[in-house]
């Protein structure tokens, strides 16, 4: 059996490898929830990387139907087809369409399979699913097959708390919240992604972020994600240690911003709380 | 095997089911961990928790079942005696240290504490001998002794770090907390979600193609509910005093989803409505809006949230001229009739705990005449509040 440790790439808290070590052995879905840019997708990435396997990722949107991963019938080509004659009409299963379930089913090695953002979807859509991830088969009836899975694949969900999912279908998966690092994991994080960046750069960076996260009543606060984008982008500028120590003793607002903050308002209220700082002193 | 662990967590409100428990048996059946308890705090976690609105309840249950137990984990041969005896003398003062010689000394007491770990093989409370909690024996946690050896317990850092189920981290995301600036993203959740229900349908035209081709070419029209927000609310605050604080935390709250409603309109009155209410609180006393304006203004489709903690003296809902800030000619009551008449859906948050609301009589006159509609300011109450009005 094939365990899950934290990648060159990818840093795993000691909870989430339990949790994903867990599903891969007693093959039971597991469901991450988090805030937005903790890494939930690139988990089940990195999953496939470190075992090796293929990554089958059915990203979901609010109109993607729970059929449309088994299968589809596409009985509009099959209509056109029989208008001008074509031989291939008489085989219903030309026309059968194979979903990301059914493929995750067939495949020859035991797949990850990722089933992103399933809150986007209808909320019907969890309780279509059951019996599959449940019994990890379904039937084809234009063709009267029965599909069964080879092995259990390992499937990750996850979510972003949009709307709640049904009991019936949290009873069958594993749950693991992913937690906004603190600052030592951050460093690891950020280690991985810049094995060279300089120390006190990074310190002070890092600083600078937690002290942003901190301002109450942002419309979005950074995540790891950001903080990513915002170290590139300031290795990119070669932006001095200097400059980002000032920045933080004078509570402006601090350099390439844009990065950090994603909503013009959070902006405009860091604006007023560094100017109201500034003047209470 | 785990069944009392299991009925602990149930006791303590985490939904969790018999098919959960027989995972996670089988999880330590295959060995996912091996006696460790962080790994079984995480695992357990894992399987029989679904949402991270009960980690702190599942964190509350797992200390108050291992509280003891995992003291016992405790390996002496494992600790440096030179390391343990300095900080132990730290926590004592002179007098203390004296007392110790009660006993024979540190050296004594060490091994006597080994010989009883020893001994003892289950976990232990009360007593004034073996190694527990509460006891008067030197060793365990909470005890009485001056010289006794503390085992496991919160306060001493220098033995045990502080367990993480004991830094209950997932507070915030419990939703029998009241609402405020820490679990606001949550409530914003639900609004959202509630401002996009009830909408109409428009065709579908790819699903009307499909299903016509499946049909052999006979027009089989499909419709798919319209992505486009329907629902209108007003809302009521009570302001002044006490509630002022509850009432800024729902201001913001309500205004950061304003968008996503087709219509939120803002009105305060003062303990109970009556025939005017205010748009804006600063010129309450000159620019009120008689409320039978309000009423023929909206229509009988708007949401109607009440929030305020309806605690007052009861003559101010029953009586006329019960008002502490002018004549009301008519009582509370009947103005609050009016709107329940006129619009088909109305909610009342109270930001007051529910376990104080039967103290107050106004409380209880307020909900019947809100025909029991009174929710808790929690997310859990603003979850059922919601789905009274849709």
């Amino acid at each position: 059996m094939d365990f899950f440790n934290s990648t060159e790439n990818y840093i795993a808290s000691k909870d989430l490898q339990l949790a994903v070590n867990a599903a891969i052995t007693l093959e039971r879905p597991l469901l991450i929830k988090g805030e937005p840019g903790t890494g939930k997708t690139m988990l089940a990435e990195e999953l496939a990387a470190s075992l090796g396997t293929e990554l089958i990722p059915w990203h979901i949107k609010s109109t993607t139907k729970a059929q449309q991963g088994l299968y589809e019938y596409d009985a509009v080509s099959r209509l056109r087809d029989s208008q001008l004659g074509d031989e291939k009409v008489n085989d219903i299963s030309n026309y059968i369409i194979k979903g990301k379930l059914w493929h995750a089913f067939t495949a020859e090695q035991r797949p990850v399979l990722l089933i992103d953002e399933i809150d986007k979807a209808d909320i019907e859509f969890p309780n279509d699913l059951l019996l599959e991830l449940d019994k990890m088969e379904f039937f084809v009836y234009e063709t009267q097959e029965k599909v069964v899975a080879k092995q259990r694949p390992i499937i990750i969900i996850t979510s972003n708390n949009e709307k709640e999912l049904p009991d019936a279908f949290l009873r069958r998966c594993f749950f693991h919240y992913i937690r906004f690092p603190e600052a030592e994991e951050m460093k690891a994080i950020v280690d991985v992604h810049f094995p060279n960046i300089k120390q006190k750069l990074l310190d002070e960076a890092l600083a600078l972020f937690f002290d942003l996260r901190e301002i109450p009543g942002l419309k979005k606060k950074p995540s790891t994600s950001e903080l990513i984008d915002w170290l590139k982008l300031l290795l990119a500028e070669d932006i001095s240690l200097e400059v980002l120590h000032e920045t933080r003793q004078k509570k402006v607002i601090p350099p390439l911003h844009g990065a950090l903050l994603k909503n013009e308002q959070d902006v405009h209220l860091f604006e007023k709380l560094a100017f109201m700082q500034r003047a209470g002193r | 095997m785990l069944i009392d662990f299991f009925c602990k967590v149930r006791e303590y409100k985490v939904p969790c089911t018999l098919r959960e428990l027989l995972d996670l048996i089988r999880a330590l059946q295959q060995h996912v961990v091996f006696a460790n308890i962080d790994d079984f705090y995480s695992l357990s976690r894992t399987i029989l928790v679904k949402d991270e609105s009960h980690f702190d309840k599942f964190d509350r249950a797992f200390a108050d079942y291992f509280k003891g137990v995992a003291s016992l984990d405790l390996d002496l041969s494992n600790i440096p005696e030179e390391w343990l005896k300095k900080n132990f003398e730290k926590l004592l003062t002179d007098e203390e240290k004296e007392n110790i010689k009660a006993l024979g000394g540190f050296d004594k007491l060490m091994e006597t504490l080994a010989e009883r770990m020893k001994e003892q093989e289950k976990r232990h409370e009360g007593g004034n001998k073996w190694i527990g909690t509460g006891g008067t024996s030197p060793f365990g946690a909470n005890g009485y002794n001056p010289e006794g050896v503390r085992i496991g317990q919160q306060q001493s850092n220098h033995r045990r770090a502080v367990k993480v189920w004991d830094k209950r981290q997932f507070k915030n995301l419990d939703n029998q907390v009241e609402i405020g600036t820490r679990n606001i993203k949550i409530a914003l959740r639900k609004l959202r979600q509630f401002a996009r229900t009830g909408a109409s349908e428009e065709l579908d035209l790819d699903d009307t193609i499909t299903a016509t081709a499946q049909n052999a070419g006979y027009l089989d029209i499909k419709m798919k509910p319209e992505r486009h927000n329907a629902i209108k609310v007003l809302m009521f605050f009570d302001v002044g005093g006490s509630m002022d604080d509850h009432i800024r935390v729902c201001e913001q709250l309500f205004s950061a989803v304003h968008t996503e409603f087709k219509h939120l309109e803002f009105f305060y009155f003062h303990n109970c409505v009556y025939e005017k209410v205010w748009r804006d609180n600063g010129r309450r006393h000159s620019e009120g809006i008689d409320l039978n304006q309000v009423l023929h203004t909206y229509s009988r489709d708007y949401k109607v949230i009440f929030i305020g903690d309806a605690t007052m003296g009861p003559y101010e809902i029953t009586y006329p001229g019960g008002s502490v800030e002018h004549w009301n000619e008519e009582a509370g009551s009947v103005w609050m009739q009016r709107i329940l008449d006129h619009f088909d859906k109305c909610i009342w948050l109270n930001p007051q705990a529910g376990s104080h609301w039967s103290y107050y009589a106004s409380i209880h006159i307020m909900q019947q005449i809100v025909k029991q509609k009174m929710y808790p300011l929690t997310i859990d109450g603003l979850t059922s509040g919601i789905k009274a009005l849709l």
